[in-house]
């Protein structure tokens, strides 16, 4: 580079741009925070879908699926699982169904385990999510 | 090695090697779970091994940042280390710690593992890259202290260079971005929000940082081009990483429940993320070009050019291909994002810590600037091997997305996902040969370091 552009030049573009821009994701982080409660369905946050994330957690469900297009990409999108399945008693009756030794040669769940209260739970913290404003994301029924 | 503390590296690096031969174990299984769906079912489930890989990855990364800036800190401080005992203390507390943890996750169910380590009290667990328990995370918080006081005290008391100073801003933020993990709410819109203040400002930010200063540092020592044009380019680039980088996290924030106006903010910023590691690429064959020595050590130059290159290309080229809100809404989370990520972490991480280790190793091992002549061929055998493959990968798993993204999103006539997942087998499949091809590669590696031979003379 030129000896016109100096090193302190640059410096202070590094400085300078990087505090401004960083400031700038600071006032659209607060804007965002305004603007979430029309979004992200909060209303529909209980106990019960507190817990169930926390099963979804603790399951590390994310280490296989995706969550709003986020996490692994082995097994389906669970974002619009609800609507996809159509009722939680779909969700949970597939859960509970899942053989112990898996299925030859194929991708299978785990069996979880889980108890009747931590099924409703997250089969309930699906829903929720399924009804967060993502923007039409995903396209169509199959995530 | 020109002071005696910068010992305390070798074991960071060490580690970061064993750990990293692990990691792509742990790669070839998930391959092979892809396409033979119940392999080692249910005893290593597919989540599992996926946790092991990314964790493995991201500890042995830190475990070479750690070594680099043990090695390099000195060097540019013209000064002893702070606390080389501290440093030693350190690494144990961390390797143990992390052992310790993958363990957890292999001999015990993931809730079980919850359990014991109390994640009730302060649940952080679950969550995507973050998976670890909690009281690991404390302990990294603390080792990250540890190490931040050492490389503080000791640049403090030493000569303040750029290189070590951008390092030190790069290592700083990537342990307060950390501290992020720890924020977990109901919400599930609030919790990706500030996760990803942990992971994209890690990756495509302060990251960033400590690779540029990194590879600054290698090439005035195997160039010999004068410091000053060096760390004007080194400010450029990371200006531009972080005037594009941060508000570039909009990319994420599409179709997670934020604002619509991060459509806009994210593709136009994200878009611009290519530049610094374009300029990245320039940056290094200009150095290499106008070079005033030609150092001995030819492997760890291969390196430096190969990291400025496989980013450019993974982070920069394979970003940008999905980054437009438009196109990422067919394309958000599938084998593309998959593609993307592998080459990415492998052209900008893996590859910088591997172009440290290959710089300083010789010198941690008492040679005088380089390992003998038929240790770097075999060393650049391994280059090619693990960076073609790795293109290879790269190259499998983006037609399996596009593929993928048609099929499953993009006709009139959508599929389920485990029915695209089996028409586009064949290219796992070839995934799988690739990866076999990367571990035989990153062997040969591990085995350059047991080649003898006299050492070549600076030509």
């Amino acid at each position: 580079m030129s000896q016109t552009f100096t090193k302190s030049m640059a410096r202070n573009i590094f400085y300078g741009g990087s505090v401004f821009f960083f400031l700038l994701f600071l006032a659209l982080t607060f804007d965002t925070n305004s603007a979430m409660p029309d979004r992200d369905n909060r209303d529909a946050i209980t106990e019960e879908v507190a817990l169930g994330k926390i099963v979804w957690e603790e399951n590390n469900c994310i280490g296989c699926h995706t969550l709003l297009g986020e996490g692994a990409y082995f097994a389906p999108e669970l974002g619009n699982v609800y609507k996809r399945l159509g009722s939680t008693e779909a969700i949970k009756g597939f859960i509970r169904s899942r053989p112990k030794e898996g299925i030859p040669g194929r991708r299978s769940m785990p069996q979880f385990n889980l108890s009747e209260e931590e099924l409703n739970a997250v089969a309930e913290f699906l829903k929720y999510a399924s009804e967060i404003n993502t923007a039409n994301w995903p396209p169509n029924i199959q995530g | 090695m020109k002071y005696q503390s910068q010992a305390v590296a070798k074991p960071y690096f060490i580690a970061a090697i064993g750990l990293f031969i692990g990691q792509i174990v742990f790669g070839v299984i998930l391959g092979l779970q892809y396409v033979v769906g119940d392999f080692l079912f249910p005893e290593i489930p597919f989540n599992v091994a996926r946790m092991v890989h990314t964790n493995l990855l991201i500890v042995w990364l830190l475990f070479g940042f750690m070594g680099a800036a043990y090695y390099l800190v000195p060097e540019e401080s013209e000064t002893e280390l702070h606390s080389p005992g501290l440093a030693i203390l350190t690494f144990w507390i961390f390797l143990v710690a992390g052992a310790l943890t993958v363990l957890g996750y292999l001999l015990v169910p993931y809730a079980s593992l919850a359990e014991m380590t109390g994640n009730a009290l302060l649940p952080t667990m679950g969550r995507e890259f973050l998976e670890q328990p909690t009281i690991t995370k404390l302990g990294i918080v603390v080792v990250a202290l540890a190490f931040l006081f050492n490389i503080g005290m000791t640049i403090l008391k030493g000569r303040k260079t750029v290189v070590s100073l951008v390092l030190l801003i790069g290592l700083v933020g990537l342990a307060v971005f950390f501290l992020f993990s720890f924020y977990n709410p109901d919400n599930l819109v609030k919790d990706k929000y500030y996760w990803w203040w942990v992971v994209h400002l890690w990756v495509e930010g302060v990251w960033e940082l400590i690779l540029g200063s990194i590879l600054a540092f290698v090439l005035i020592k195997t160039t010999g081009v004068d410091r000053e044009v060096i760390e004007k380019w080194l400010y450029v680039i990371i200006a531009m990483t972080l005037i594009t980088g941060i508000i570039g996290t909009g990319h994420h924030y599409y179709w997670i429940g934020t604002p619509e106006y991060w459509q806009w903010w994210g593709s136009i910023f994200s878009a611009m993320e290519p530049i610094p590691f374009f300029m990245m690429t320039v940056f290094a064959f200009n150095m290499v070009n106008r070079r005033r020595r030609n150092h001995p050590n030819q492997a760890a130059v291969l390196w430096a050019l190969g990291t400025a290159v496989m980013a450019f290309l993974g982070a920069g080229v394979w970003g940008f291909m999905h980054t437009l809100a438009p196109i990422n809404y067919y394309t958000h989370g599938t084998q593309i994002t998959a593609a993307h990520g592998h080459m990415a972490f492998y052209g900008a991480y893996v590859m910088i810590v591997i172009t440290m280790i290959s710089y300083a190793m010789p010198m941690l091992r008492g040679r005088n600037a380089a390992n003998s002549g038929s240790s770097q061929v075999v060393e650049m055998w391994s280059f090619w091997l693990m960076t073609v493959s790795m293109v290879f990968i790269t190259l499998f798993l983006t037609a399996a997305g596009v593929l993928q993204t048609y099929i499953q999103r993009y006709t009139d006539d959508p599929q389920p996902f485990m029915v695209v997942q089996e028409k586009i087998e064949i290219f796992y499949w070839m995934r799988e040969v690739a990866g076999v091809v990367f571990l035989l590669g990153l062997i040969l590696y591990a085995m350059s370091f047991f080649v003898g031979g006299a050492e070549p003379e600076e030509a």
